[in-house]
């Protein structure tokens, strides 16, 4: 999309070294993100299991990091409490892939939204009506579906709904966990339209949990490539998608369908599936499915380096993947490997 | 019924549907001309939530009626006319010769079996011996891609692309000669739907399976479908080779269901 942000500008929200482990898992381990003040998006990518949405729920202090520090506008949100929890619950929101898990199926969509404006004292209560009225129109929806019950909605609509309650308190940052991963495609392209107005107009922030390239591609700038917890590569967008440094950010952007057939791309299988995050593979997690891996992958874990300006990946082998990966490309028109070279590798 | 044997690929087709009508009391959901899949042949149902595709296939399953709808005209398979068949004759077709796959495998699997006996009692039940059953189904784990050892693992134990991918190998065992796949992988991550759209394309040029591939998702249609029909509303707007009807759309519904599709920026 736009260009980077200026460097100089301190970041509204800082993650470093953040960490979460539930038990034996490593479900995050030392992450470090920096999230502009808006309009910005970055992007968190990967798969089941990479992490995405446990970093989500930690910057939002749903859960407990079990180390690094998350800073909001300078601030350190693991030590906030009181008055300044509550601010900061105003500032953070949150919107899931599943609006009906978070819509209350007995409440009118007015009440929900207004629920949110009385418990924040946004505003004086003789003037919710109206802000609910203002807030469904700004997410597109006709003022009227203040009187409407969640089931009389539809996806892409309730999805909206969950957007306009979390815009109700004017946050500064927003977390969108897979917010159109639950609807038909003609409704997720007008859901990313709605959020890419609504970052303009309200100078928004956000981080954008998904595991489709297509949805980061329109709506961030940046973008955080995830695999097992670990920062695999982050960098702009744009680079991101045209010179990967790391081989998993070539297989996961050559997964994504492409109507057009002259650019689809040529397909990397990846054997297996992703490993169990409580017994991690040696050295670069990514060795085991990774077709560049060498020995030294095996045994040694590779730091996030510069790969170019503003361009950092984990991997020993990301020179090799910038000076053209085709030769480990499996061509898209070719056959899945033959059983033997993936049997045990899902285990 | 009186039963006729056409051959297998023969010029009727796999599967033909013809003034296909469902119905909930006065409001028809489904209008259908005109269907056709043929062996080997890969069609995609495109169309949005409320378009009728998923009707269509609960129809072809012979389980419309079950879900309180009226079916009118004709769903004739391998010559035989499956709209008017008792439910003991669907009963020895539904599962073995069309088996179905659907968007959540979670829950198309029971959690309180391992999956090594659902699928060995679904092949039971179509007459296969009990060692017979053991080898087929590690066999049609196999040719998924999976090892046959997950078959002792029960649904919970295996991620979502395994389990798509076990539900895919009962339809192998019970040597399905269509697999109707409901949205198959809208529920699973882009790399592990791209193994399961590959899996697909390679098992029908393996074993000659047709499939009825139903989406939203335009980019997943182009990739995985020889011919493609675009259902809104109850009704095939266009169909036609898939290259032809995604490259120049006739229906402006088809474009705008194309320019949906998240594009990636690259620039070079």
């Amino acid at each position: 999309m736009t260009s980077a942000p200026d460097a100089a500008a301190p970041p509204l929200l800082r993650v470093s070294d953040l960490s979460v482990h539930f038990g034996p898992v490593h479900a995050v381990s030392k992450v470090s993100l920096d999230v502009a003040a808006g309009p910005f998006g970055l992007g968190l990518i990967g798969e089941s299991g990479s992490g995405k949405t446990t970093i989500g729920r930690a910057v939002l202090r749903l859960i407990r990091s079990s180390g690094g520090s998350i800073t909001f506008g300078g601030q350190d949100v693991g030590s906030l409490r009181g008055a300044a929890l509550q601010a900061y619950r105003r500032d953070a929101q949150i919107v899931f892939q599943n609006p009906d898990n978070t819509l209350d199926p007995r409440m009118r969509i007015g009440t929900t939204i207004a629920e949110a404006l009385k418990v924040h004292r946004v505003i004086p209560r003789g003037g919710i009506p109206v802000r609910v009225a203002e807030l469904l129109t700004e997410a597109g929806l006709d003022p009227a579906f203040a009187e409407r019950y969640p089931h009389q909605l539809s996806g892409g609509q309730r999805q909206r709904v969950a957007i306009a309650r979390a815009l109700s308190v004017q946050p500064k940052l927003l977390v969108l966990d897979e917010p159109t991963s639950a609807l038909d495609v003609r409704t997720q392209a007008h859901m990313l339209k709605l959020i890419a107005r609504l970052r303009a107009e309200r100078q928004l922030s956000y981080l954008l949990i998904t595991h489709n390239f297509g949805v980061v591609s329109e709506l961030c700038e940046q973008t955080a490539v995830l695999y097992l917890g670990k920062v695999a590569e982050i960098g702009a967008t744009d680079v991101l998608l045209n010179s990967p440094a790391h081989p998993y950010t070539l297989a996961l952007r050559s997964a994504v369908p492409e109507v057009d057939v002259a650019s689809r791309r040529s397909r990397i299988v990846l054997p297996g599936d992703a490993p169990d995050a409580a017994n991690p593979p040696s050295g670069c997690v990514f060795h085991p499915r990774c077709p560049l891996a060498v020995d030294r992958c095996r045994t040694e874990v590779p730091q996030l380096r510069e790969a170019a300006a503003a361009h950092r990946v984990a991997c020993h082998r990301a020179e090799d993947v910038l000076a053209g990966a085709a030769m480990f490309m499996h061509q898209r028109t070719g056959k899945t490997p033959p059983p033997t070279a993936t049997i045990g590798l899902g285990q | 019924m009186t039963e006729t044997h056409p051959a297998p690929n023969g010029p009727s087709g796999r599967l033909a549907i013809t003034n296909l009508d469902i119905s909930f009391g006065s409001r028809k959901v489904v209008s259908i001309d005109e269907l056709r899949l043929d062996h080997a042949e890969i069609v995609g149902i495109a169309g949005e939530s409320g378009s009728g595709k998923s009707m269509t296939t609960l129809a072809i399953l012979g389980l419309a009626r079950t879900v309180g709808a009226t079916v009118s005209g004709s769903i004739e398979f391998d010559g035989q006319e499956l709209t008017t068949l008792s439910q003991d004759d669907l009963r020895r077709i539904r599962g073995r010769r069309i088996a179905a796959i659907f968007q959540s495998p979670s829950t198309a699997f029971s959690p309180v079996y391992k999956v090594g006996a659902i699928v060995t009692k679904a092949l039971r039940l179509h007459g296969a011996t009990k060692p017979e059953a053991a080898d087929r189904a590690a066999e049609a784990m196999r040719q998924v891609l999976l090892a046959p050892d997950l078959l002792r693992r029960y649904p919970s134990q295996l991620s979502g692309g395994q389990l798509q991918r076990v539900a895919i190998a009962l339809a192998l065992a019970l040597r399905a000669e269509i697999l109707l796949a409901d949205e198959p992988t809208s529920a699973l991550d882009v790399t592990v739907q791209a193994e399961v759209l590959d899996l697909l394309r390679d098992l029908r040029d393996t074993t000659g399976m047709s499939v009825l591939f139903i989406s939203h998702d335009l980019a997943v249609v182009a990739e995985l479908c020889d011919r493609v029909a675009v259902m809104r509303n109850g009704v095939i707007l266009e169909q036609g080779p898939a290259s032809q009807v995604l490259s120049s759309p006739a229906d402006p519904y088809t474009a705008e269901l194309l320019d949906s599709v998240p594009k990636l920026a690259t620039t070079k």
